[in-house]
């Protein structure tokens, strides 16, 4: 699914990378736990989460997630954006909790990261 | 490829910084053109020994050394040490304070995702000196 649709379907504001709105993910993760996404993601995933903080953006750079999504209307800091713009990682927000936007991603197909893979 | 090191420091409670050596450390392996699985699992080493060294230490070092044949990180610490390495190594322990949970880390996972990133994996503690963590990657042809 390319980040433009999941922008589309989730009425998201793009907070930075308009221009990577045509990469493609095969994978939705949705943790606050970043010990946990360090652990289970792959490459070619969108990490769903509520944190804000600059270790949501630092882990996305060591995992090479390839675009965060904050769920629950959560706009990080000036800093925090920049740094995703370092690393070259999108970064979105929605309105929706995280189980919604779950939901309508599997809805459309995106699919999360299966356990014989863990 | 000749072989090549570097150390950084990571200082103790430095949420601001925390991050920054892992992620100088990934550059140097990119600019190496190494493969991104390979980077990948370093990085996420690194970046885990980084975090318990801002969380747990009282300061430390995170070194990288390259060679043909496998990339060491090590993470030396000042101390307090951990009491009890077979516990501290189970997932889900963790003593950390709420205020890292909220952060995001503290889940226990830490030294178990420095073993699973690891071809070998070597801990050593003592209680009052300091903690040491090896982790060797093995490199393939490709790598």
């Amino acid at each position: 699914m390319k980040i433009r649709e999941i922008r589309d379907v989730l009425n998201a504001d793009v907070l930075w990378g308009e221009d990577l709105l045509d990469r493609e993910v095969s994978y939705a993760f949705g943790s606050d736990l970043m010990s946990d996404v360090l652990a289970f993601v792959k490459t070619g995933t969108i990490l769903l989460t509520g944190l804000v903080n600059s270790q949501v953006v630092r882990t996305a750079e060591m995992a090479d997630v390839t675009a965060i999504l904050f769920v629950r209307g959560k706009v990080p800091d000036e800093e925090v954006i920049q740094l995703a713009k370092e690393n070259s990682i999108a970064i979105l927000t929605t309105k929706y909790t995280l189980f919604t936007t779950s939901g309508i991603l599997y809805n459309y197909g995106l699919r999360g990261i299966e356990a014989d893979n863990i | 490829m000749g072989n090549i090191s570097y150390e950084f420091p990571v200082e103790k409670d430095d949420f601001e910084r925390a991050g920054e050596a892992s992620s100088k450390i990934k550059k140097i392996l990119r600019q190496l053109g190494m493969d991104s699985g390979i980077i990948r699992r370093v990085a996420i080493g690194a970046y885990e020994a980084e975090m318990n060294l801002v969380i747990h230490s009282l300061g430390g070092t995170i070194r990288i050394d390259i060679d043909p044949k496998s990339i060491i990180i090590t993470a030396e610490d000042k101390g307090p040490g951990i009491h009890d390495i077979n516990l501290a190594m189970k997932e889900g322990y963790s003593t950390a304070t709420e205020k890292i949970r909220e952060m995001g880390f503290g889940a226990g996972m830490g030294l178990p995702n420095m073993k699973r990133c690891s071809d070998i994996f070597e801990i050593q503690s003592i209680v009052g000196k300091g903690t040491k963590i090896v982790m060797k990657m093995n490199l393939k042809d490709g790598d």
